[in-house]
């Protein structure tokens, strides 16, 4: 059982509002996934402004002052934010080289997301604890994605949590387990591709972001997911410009969801949704098994 | 929590019953409201209820033992009404997973659509979905009465055994897959037929049946819509010839 809640705002005015309704949507799904969490936020000018590029880290051995330092080495702009047990690196460079400098100086440090407008922070710990430590509350942007774990695949560690950002501005949540990654793993390592964890749902994360890459879009790329992957599975996942969801044919792990004007909301239980403003009105429905839900920004 | 209210009785004899007894969730949790509504003496002292921004809490009114009258204002979560044993329980909203799973009997109306494996292993009483049920809707049913205003979704009926589930909308994939007894009807199409249930005839007695199950479900549709599915009982016993079947 694992836990997942995500907003997607279309009314600008409640941009400043993301991270407070994200936290409460995330404290309502704590005991579906106490042992670890983690969020992606699309728009926080704390951790992402614009014009700039973001990187979020898993440290390593070394600490925020550190990476910060010999990081200011070779991008004077640079500014680290210590969000706990992530980091969030941003500077006005493009991503790729803002990525090279960070694994320059963190040599033992993991890459958990990377992007323009993309933070990814996560932890092993009590999610409402984590949130506190992210200071999610205050977040704002458009589009946000949380999710609590319980491990059944893997290590409970860091980079064992959700959400898994492999490709640019992308990212994945996970309720569910596949029951082929180590297959699909080992093809996609043959391709030449890297893993930072054990855990299956980082292979679903880069196997879409290989469709994405060879040029699909979200909801085609997991229309092919349905057909390679087996197992059971509601998936999130996010990009800078869409939101989609997908639950496998077997459709036994839950998702609600709610749609008005002002934003679109995902949750694995309604309780995570009571709080949104305008649910009353909401149209709410739950994902029929193997059929794509997109929205476009 | 408001306290238990107390019928009025006259002097003539007369008894008038109070006002239900109020409970806001929002200032209250659903552990004290269940402990309330299993008080012994529950029938007679508070015999109607009503229930206040659920939102989506699990386990509201469950075990449930007492001719008592559950109202419940919005949206509640998982196992509502669950084990439900002669008590009444609306919700007006949606339902989560698992609504009136094991109900032994009493009533149970959901207003809204009610989540995966609604009724399941229900042992008896009325379930009305009066919108759309989702998937495995009456799984493994074993005397439960449950009628569905809009569809089911696939694996409803799967492994049932005893009951009627009445289908006014559209079944999904694998409807009564491994069916035992359990009578269905669908007024709209069936995507597919599960492993051992087959269309049946409908004849006077299941018009009769049926009407009498719309009726007390107060839905407005025509028996004579519908059709009837059931278990061709080749899966009983284990036999060889069938084995790819199971």
């Amino acid at each position: 059982m694992c836990g997942i809640a995500g907003l997607h705002l279309r009314e600008p005015s409640l941009y400043p509002r993301l991270g407070e309704l994200l936290t409460g949507m995330l404290c309502q799904i704590t005991e579906r996934g106490p042992d670890s969490a983690g969020i992606a936020v699309y728009g926080d000018p704390r951790w992402s402004p614009p014009g700039q590029s973001t990187v979020s880290l898993l440290p390593g051995d070394a600490g925020a002052q550190e990476i910060g330092t010999a990081l200011r080495e070779r991008l004077p702009e640079a500014v680290v934010v210590d969000a706990g047990q992530t980091l969030v690196v941003h500077a006005a460079t493009d991503p790729g080289a803002l990525v090279a400098a960070v694994r320059a100086v963190a040599g033992g440090g993991i890459v958990i997301g990377q992007g323009e407008d993309l933070a990814v922070l996560k932890g092993v710990g009590h999610p409402q604890a984590l949130a506190a430590e992210f200071r999610l509350e205050s977040a704002q942007g458009w589009q946000g994605v949380a999710h609590t774990r319980m491990a059944t695949e893997s290590a409970v560690t860091p980079q064992g949590s959700h959400p898994f950002s492999v490709g640019p501005d992308q990212c994945l949540v996970h309720n569910g387990s596949f029951a082929n990654h180590a297959t699909i793993r080992r093809e996609l390592r043959a391709a030449g591709m890297t893993f930072d964890s054990e855990n299956d749902s980082e292979v679903g994360a880069r196997f879409v972001a290989a469709q994405l890459a060879a040029g699909y879009d979200l909801e085609k790329s997991l229309k092919l997911l349905c057909e390679r992957f087996d197992g059971f599975y509601t998936l999130l996942v996010a990009t800078r410009d869409s939101f989609a969801v997908v639950r496998d044919a077997i459709a036994c792990k839950p998702a609600v969801v709610a749609e008005t004007p002002q934003w679109v909301a995902m949750a694995s239980e309604y309780r995570s949704l009571a709080g949104l403003p305008g649910i009353e009105n909401a149209r709410i429905f739950e994902p029929e098994p193997e059929e794509v839900y997109a929205w476009q920004r | 929590m408001a306290a238990l209210s107390t019928p009025l009785e006259f002097a003539d004899g007369r008894v008038e019953l109070a006002e239900p007894t109020l409970v806001d969730l929002a200032g209250s949790d659903v552990r004290a409201l269940n402990s309330a509504l299993h008080a012994v003496d529950v029938a007679e002292k508070a015999p109607t209820w009503r229930v206040v921004n659920p939102d989506g809490r699990h386990n509201i009114a469950v075990g449930l033992d007492a001719d008592v009258d559950v109202v419940v204002d919005g949206h509640v979560g998982y196992y509502c009404a669950g084990m439900n044993k002669a008590a009444t329980v609306t919700v007006n909203g949606n339902a989560g997973v698992g609504a009136a799973e094991n109900m032994m009997s009493g009533t149970v109306r959901i207003r809204g659509n009610a989540s995966q494996s609604a009724g399941a292993t229900a042992h008896g009483g009325l379930l009305v979905v009066e919108g759309s049920a989702a998937a495995r809707c009456g799984i493994s049913m074993k005397g439960v009465d449950i009628v569905v205003g809009g569809d089911v979704g696939h694996m409803s009926a799967f492994m049932g055994q005893a009951g009627r589930l009445v289908v006014c909308g559209d079944a999904g994939d694998a409807l009564g897959d491994s069916l035992y007894e359990a009578r269905l009807y669908v007024a709209g199409s069936v995507k597919s037929l599960g492993a051992d249930c087959v269309e049946k005839e409908v004849r006077a007695e299941h018009l009769a049946e049926l009407a009498g199950l719309l009726t007390a479900a107060g839905i407005d549709a025509d028996p004579s819509s519908f059709r009837r599915y059931g278990s061709a009982r080749r899966l009983y016993n284990f036999h060889v010839d069938n084995a790819s079947a199971y």
